[in-house]
């Protein structure tokens, strides 16, 4: 059985962890590795029976994991330092999960701080921002002008004295991408957590986790995404019985209700997520996204080069109309 | 320019460690730590948990150290109050 | 991938694969005498490979890659496959290890107790462990020795000396050229060979000593000189030579006052290897505790 399957049954639940012999272990942890979701796992098999090498292991992630969690729940604290009343923000993807107490944070690795601010105010988040310590990551102009006109987000900032890195986002799709989300509704009813930030409500942050994985991006770290996915509903389904209901009319609002049936779709096959009747169909397509979840080979490294090849060009193809795509990979490509 | 009040961290946020000449100090909600000489400790003891200024600090650090406030001593606890707050080790209110 | 091995190197069991036969045979010849575990799950992977499909017959260069991967770095040629394996278990360890405070440093043991050594590459720190290794010492780590939270231990990694340059020739004369393996001319850090560990260093590679001098060697000037190093400049450096230090939160931070304040350290600068080693001798005779 390959590694990427018994990492996937793991996490559903479908494999019990005493049916792995000692040596599938490598390739798994790999694999986990490679999707950053070795902390996940981690925390998914506490207790489980384990050989005592994967043990320690798993002990050592769900350590880190926690330290990095509280680092990056800190960035958003400094956040809220440096832009006090001038600017609300929400917070977005792992720092949102974590600040918010969803099941999907433990064990969770957070990468940048993702934040969406009103577009009205974007400006006064960058200067405060930028007199707080933080500063442009790149100062290539080509990069820069293509980011302000194209990009759903302020180019990257990084804080010089923590060294983390920020991204300021006005909407959660690039402004060019075929389908435009509304971000005034997503920060209208954006929901407060205990700590004092806020996030997006249910339904949105199930649609942005459904438009960030399938909508932007080539499926890279697709398997972390569907995996937030399937939990953010799990968590939502027990706290609201209407919730796929309202998710549906939410992703029409937003011009999501494909990608939100996709993901459903793939963290059902995947994981095992229940669907209510009318969105549990099956859909030729979905194959090619399973299988290119799924490539990673036994070492953790990247399988089905063709398809991975596909789906890049994909997300460029959503993103941008095509005469800007080929001038967008001119570009580039002069540049290598 | 009016010097903003701060509040220093809570006490058990902070584990704070002398080491010779310096001090080390783990904040256990940033997961940072911070390497920092006088008067900084002696700052952070003085505000203990309620908010004040600089004006306010250095009247406080000049009694305990038996010391007269004058001259510039509000500006040095003012900039170094800035200090800290860029580390996040005390909060403007 | 198609060939592959595994080395354990101190508390880390790591799995190599590689495109070719060649690095991992020369692996095995390097470590053949390092226990071996085979049902044991590795804890880091490190990959081998050829970054295009035609790089493994054509001018082949083998690209580091693993758990862990350095973006754009530049292949090396084949022929330093070995030197690639090395760098590859180094990166997977550092940037992957958070069971123990990871320092790049070097380590000897004598009596249960620790010289740590710790310094940027050309300080000799290698260098004064390996030669160290030779005459008394049991040869912990040439690079990386990790501290035990709990404890404050040091664990010993001995994985094989990366001798370079001018030290190739001065252990040459010394060991036996069955402990040698080949040399690896003109790579990016000049020449390179390596040295496996005496066999007694590698069967106590589990054994932790406790922490009795810190020395922070430089290699050059004209004169030794020494110079006792306060807690908290200790303190410093230390962290700057840690990988994981952020990583490990409290835990690190515990560890590394801890280690500081039980542990005398001094600068050194030393003119050649008979007086760094004469100064390690010293420093121990009066100040190790």
């Amino acid at each position: 059985m390959s590694a990427v399957r018994a990492l996937v049954d793991l996490l559903a639940g479908r494999r019990d962890a005493a049916s792995l012999a000692p040596r599938e272990w490598d390739g798994v942890i790999s694999v986990a590795r490679a999707e950053a979701l070795l902390g996940t796992l981690s925390v998914r098999l506490e207790g489980a029976a384990l050989p005592a090498p994967v043990a320690a292991l798993f002990a050592d992630q769900r350590a880190a994991a926690e330290i990095a969690q509280r680092q990056a729940l800190w960035e958003a604290e400094m956040a809220r330092r440096a832009l006090a009343e001038d600017a609300e923000f929400v917070l977005l993807k792992g720092t949102a999960y974590a600040a918010a107490g969803l099941s999907c944070a433990r064990g969770r690795q957070i990468g940048d701080l993702d934040i969406l601010v009103p577009w009205h105010d974007i400006g006064r988040a960058e200067n405060e921002l930028l007199e707080g310590g933080w500063e442009w990551v790149k100062p290539d102009p080509y990069d820069d002008a293509y980011y302000r006109d194209h990009m759903h987000e302020l180019p990257p900032l990084i804080h010089k004295a923590r060294d983390r890195m920020i991204d300021v986002h006005h909407t959660i799709l690039p402004r060019t991408h075929r389908k435009t989300p509304d971000p005034l509704a997503l920060v209208a009813d954006a929901v407060p957590t205990t700590s004092g930030f806020a996030v997006l409500c249910p339904i949105d942050m199930a649609c942005h986790c459904a438009a960030h994985m399938l909508a932007d991006g080539d499926l890279q770290g697709g398997l972390r995404n569907l995996w937030d996915f399937h939990c953010l509903a799990g968590d939502f389904v027990a706290a609201d019985a209407g919730f796929w209901g309202r998710l549906d009319a939410r992703a029409a609002k937003h011009g999501l209700r494909v990608e939100v049936r996709r993901a459903a779709r793939l963290a059902r096959d995947l994981y095992g997520t229940t669907l209510p009747s009318g969105w549990d169909r099956h859909d030729p397509g979905d194959r090619w996204y399973r299988r290119r979840l799924l490539a990673r080979d036994n070492w953790g490294g990247a399988s089905d080069f063709l398809l991975q090849q596909a789906f890049y060009i994909r997300s460029h193809w959503l993103r941008m109309p095509p005469a800007m795509l080929a001038r967008h990979l001119w570009t580039k490509w002069r540049r290598r | 320019m009016i010097d903003p009040a701060y509040r220093a961290a809570p006490a058990d946020a902070l584990r704070i460690e002398p080491l010779g000449e310096l001090t080390a100090i783990f904040d256990r909600r940033s997961m940072q730590t911070h390497l920092v000489v006088p008067p900084v400790p002696e700052m952070l003891a003085a505000m203990a948990e309620d908010a004040c200024d600089a004006a306010a600090l250095a009247v406080r650090l000049a009694e305990r150290f038996d010391l007269s406030v004058e001259g510039d001593a509000r500006a040095v606890v003012a900039a170094r109050l800035r200090e800290l707050a860029a580390m996040g080790l005390v909060a403007p209110t | 991938m198609r060939h592959d091995t595994r080395i354990a190197v101190g508390p880390v069991q790591f799995r190599i694969g590689s495109d070719w036969a060649r690095p991992i045979a020369a692996l095995n010849r390097l470590y053949a005498s390092y226990p071996q575990d085979p049902e044991r799950p590795a804890d880091a992977t490190v990959r081998l490979f050829a970054a295009r499909p035609w790089r493994r017959w054509l001018r082949p260069s083998v690209q580091i890659g693993g758990d862990f991967t350095v973006p754009d770095a530049l292949p090396l040629p084949l022929a330093m496959g070995l030197l690639a394996a090395e760098m590859g278990m180094n990166l997977q360890v550092a940037l992957g290890w958070r069971r123990h405070l990871l320092l790049h440093a070097s380590a000897v043991e004598k009596d249960g107790r620790a010289v740590i050594l710790s310094g940027v590459s050309g300080s000799g720190k290698s260098t004064l462990a390996a030669l160290l290794g030779e005459t008394g010492w049991r040869l912990m780590s040439d690079e990386f020795t990790l501290i035990a939270p709990d404890s404050g231990d040091a664990l010993a990694f001995p994985r094989a000396v990366s001798l370079k340059n001018e030290a190739i020739a001065e252990m040459a004369a010394r060991v036996d050229p069955a402990r040698l393996g080949p040399l690896l001319a003109g790579t990016p850090k000049g020449d390179i060979r390596h040295l496996i560990p005496r066999p007694d260093a590698i069967a106590a590679m589990h054994d932790p000593a406790r922490p009795a001098l810190i020395l922070f060697p430089r290699f050059g000037g004209a004169a030794a000189a020494v110079e006792p190093m306060g807690e908290g400049e200790a303190f410093v450096r230390l962290t700057e030579a840690s990988t994981n230090y952020t990583a490990l939160g409290e835990a690190g931070f515990a560890a590394l006052t801890r280690l500081v304040r039980e542990t005398p350290a001094f600068a050194l600068s030393y003119p050649d290897s008979a007086t760094g080693l004469a100064l390690v001798d010293r420093l121990w005779a009066e100040a190790g505790r």
